[in-house]
């Protein structure tokens, strides 16, 4: 039993490394068909060299991200429930028509959806503004990034725990402060003490990409605006944002990517109660919980196609292009 | 167009050092003044107050008559060139010189045609729809000036804009800035810190060291009669020769020989709190090869010989470089100088007198030459406070003045 779970389990956890590697592997073969320049003895002994130093990373990739995820689809094709292990056989598609119009997921993935876009859109706002404090701060800068970056320490499980009994009246002061009942046992308020707690926990991981973003602009850059006869707000939005858009992508494709796959403030706030559900809360019900492998491997490979997706959009959509190159050429 | 106007402006940071004290400096309308001196001497801060990126810790600053100590740079209404030319990397060239305009409220067809006369001028016309990363350095400078020009500014403030191009696009730029300035009139403040560009480009030259203004004239003045060692030790390429001389019987012994002094030197060195050791300063121009100097020419000077070091050939002269005994002239003003100049740990450069003679001159290294050098044109400075003895009024006359 275990044993079976385990690599289904894993693939999960291992679909945004494998995004990433998929990713890269396409880019050197795309531009080699594109133009071949005669290859000299030493470019050639060369690039031999290079494959063979990527080798090892490669194999090792192979085993821990292309395995899991070619097992899982393979499962998502078979009726495979443990509790009736006879049944076993190949269904084909017939598990993914069973999900994709089966309500439960259709809420699970707008409840997600929901969780996704409110929280990413606030952790950008809070981000920013806690990333300009931090980039300004001229005194005890160490103890500001320090303090600000506390709440991104803490694991989440804990974190979660405390935000629970903080909400469960009787234990906690959140709860008798804010509302009469228990907010964690109704819907609209337990997805909004959801959200509050994924905001609260990853605003600093936010923060600290955008700082990292705000660097990049140069301070000459920020003169000029202001001999130009920029305000504050113009030089923010007309200079900084744009200087800064390939920071603010790679941070709003991070958190999109991981707040898609939300599972632990949810587990252990509401355990998925009331509706609250997202997809990998799902995915796990019906595959831990529910020993339903072939399912549980459907949503998998689901959340895992919608995750490319969304990093698929961000990449081609928007573009990575640092800001002034004319053709909007990758990186 | 306006005058700007500093009066006792003075830059304190929290630290207590003080970057720039006390400057005194009255530009008048359509100016084109030249501030320079060594990094660290304040006249970027300086050029930060007057556009107001930097607060001004005392003092008063006045453009047009105004007191804008306190206004924002946008108030001001001044444009500024950056070294690293600051373009918008998102806009285009186009939008990045429209981009003033726009922020200023103009209409689109205003701002179009102002976008087009600035780029005509600058010849900039054909690239208006590139971005800046697809531009060589000149060209980007090109556009930089051009985001300040179309605004027609009270006042053009310009941080080393050469400074990133390389020899000879900075030679080529040099004149179109200039033909720029004349041609538009603006009050323009230029900073730098290479005294070629001082000397060509400006009206008048602030030459400044440690926050303070050492003086301040047309470049051809501080040129012939520097107030102070610092000052003719910056300006000037090669730079003036220093040689220690100490006053003895009535004239000064040197490496050179013994140098005789007039009358008004003299008064100047009876003083009770007179120095016994000075610095003699003579620029390499000053000296010519012995043999081709006229009996009415030899008369106003004196001659010595040395030992012929290096000769750099430049087809209009020769640079000889020759090797002096004696003591090294030593200063803090000349040490600060080779500092500047990165051979304040190189010993190899010093004892060499350079020399700029005549083409003509046979002189070959390895020889020893005889050579002349002009006696009128000698200054004295007072080691201990760097004063120029030999000037009077404000003229310098050389060593035997009466």
């Amino acid at each position: 039993m275990s044993i079976n779970a385990t690599p289904t389990g894993a693939d999960v956890a291992a679909d945004e490394t494998s995004e990433a590697t998929g990713q890269r592997a396409t880019v050197p073969t795309q531009r080699g068909g594109r133009r071949k320049p005669p290859l000299s003895e030493n470019k050639k002994a060369e690039r031999r060299l290079g494959l063979l130093l990527c080798a090892p990373a490669a194999l090792v990739m192979i085993a821990v991200t292309a395995y899991p995820i070619i097992y899982s689809v393979w499962l998502s094709l078979q009726r495979f429930d443990l509790r009736f292990p006879d049944q076993r056989e190949f269904i084909g598609l017939e598990n993914y028509v069973t999900v994709l119009t089966n309500e439960f997921w259709w809420t699970a993935f707008g409840v997600t959806t929901l969780i996704t876009v409110v929280t990413v859109a606030v952790e950008l706002v809070l981000g920013m503004g806690l990333a300009i404090i931090m980039h300004r701060t001229l005194v005890g800068r160490g103890l500001v990034r320090t303090s600000a970056l506390i709440p991104y320490g803490i694991v989440t499980v804990v974190a979660a725990f405390s935000w629970r009994y903080a909400w469960t009246p009787g234990t906690g002061y959140l709860a008798d402060l804010f509302s009469d009942g228990a907010p964690l046992t109704e819907r609209a308020s337990s997805l909004a003490i959801i959200m509050l707690a994924e905001i609260w926990k990853t605003t600093p991981f936010m923060a600290l990409l955008l700082m990292a973003g705000l660097a990049l602009v140069p301070e000459d850059l920020l003169k000029a605006a202001s001999t130009d006869g920029a305000t504050a707000w113009q030089k923010f939005t007309k200079v900084m944002l744009p200087v800064m858009k390939p920071a603010i992508l790679v941070a709003l494709l991070f958190r999109t990517l991981d707040a898609f796959r939300v599972f632990d403030n949810i587990f252990v706030l509401t355990a998925g109660g009331n509706e609250t559900s997202s997809v990998s809360m799902l995915a796990y019900n019906n595959l831990i919980r529910g020993l339903n492998l072939g399912i549980g491997s459907t949503m998998s490979v689901l959340i895992f196609i919608t995750v490319a997706i969304i990093a698929f959009v961000f990449v081609k959509l928007f573009g990575t292009a640092a800001p002034g190159s004319d053709d909007g050429e990758r990186r | 167009m306006a005058d700007i106007v500093l009066d006792k402006v003075s830059k304190s940071f929290p630290d207590g050092t003080v970057a720039v004290q006390d400057v005194d400096l009255e530009i008048a309308d359509g100016e084109f003044v030249i501030l320079v001196g060594p990094s660290g001497c304040g006249k970027s801060t300086t050029l930060n107050m007057i556009a107001g990126l930097e607060d001004i810790s005392s003092g008063e600053l006045r453009i047009a008559g105004q007191r804008v100590n306190d206004k924002a740079p946008r108030d001001r209404d001044i444009a500024m060139v950056f070294q690293s030319y600051a373009l918008y990397p998102n806009m285009t060239v186009r939008e990045n010189m429209a981009f003033p305009l726009r922020l200023a409220k103009l209409d689109k067809e205003t701002i179009d045609r102002k976008v087009d006369e600035a780029a005509k001028v600058l010849e900039l016309t054909s690239l208006l729809d590139r971005k800046p990363a697809n531009l060589s350095g000149g060209q980007r400078q090109r556009v930089a000036m051009g985001r300040a020009i179309v605004r027609q500014p009270k006042a053009f403030l310009m941080d080393e804009p050469l400074s990133n191009l390389d020899a000879k696009l900075r030679v080529q730029m040099r004149t179109v800035v200039s033909r720029l300035q004349k041609q538009l009139g603006t009050t323009t403040v230029y900073v730098t810190h290479d005294q070629t560009e001082a000397m060509t480009l400006g009206d008048r030259v602030v030459i400044m060291r440690g926050g303070a203004v050492q003086q301040v004239g047309p470049p051809q003045e501080l040129y012939d009669h520097p107030k102070n060692l610092f000052v003719a030790g910056f300006i000037g390429s090669p730079s003036m020769n220093f040689l220690h001389a100490a006053v003895q019987d009535g004239e000064l012994h040197t490496a050179l020989g013994k140098v005789p002094i007039g009358d008004r030197v003299r008064r100047e060195l009876e003083a009770a709190d007179a120095p016994r050791e000075l610095i003699l300063g003579i620029r390499p121009e000053h000296f010519e090869d012995a043999e081709l100097v006229d009996d009415d020419t030899r008369r106003r000077g004196m001659e010595f010989e040395a030992p012929v070091d290096i000769v750099e050939s430049m087809g209009s002269d020769k640079y000889v470089y020759f090797t002096v005994e004696g003591e090294k002239a030593s200063a803090a003003e000349l040490e600060e100088l080779a500092a500047d100049a990165g051979a304040a740990d190189f010993a190899g450069a010093g004892g060499n007198l350079v020399t700029r003679l005549s083409a003509e001159s046979p002189v070959a290294e390895g020889q020893t030459r005889r050579v002349w050098f002009n006696l009128e044109k000698i200054h004295l400075f007072d080691p201990a406070n760097g004063r120029n003895l030999t000037l009077h009024e404000g003229r310098a006359a050389g060593a035997l003045a009466d």
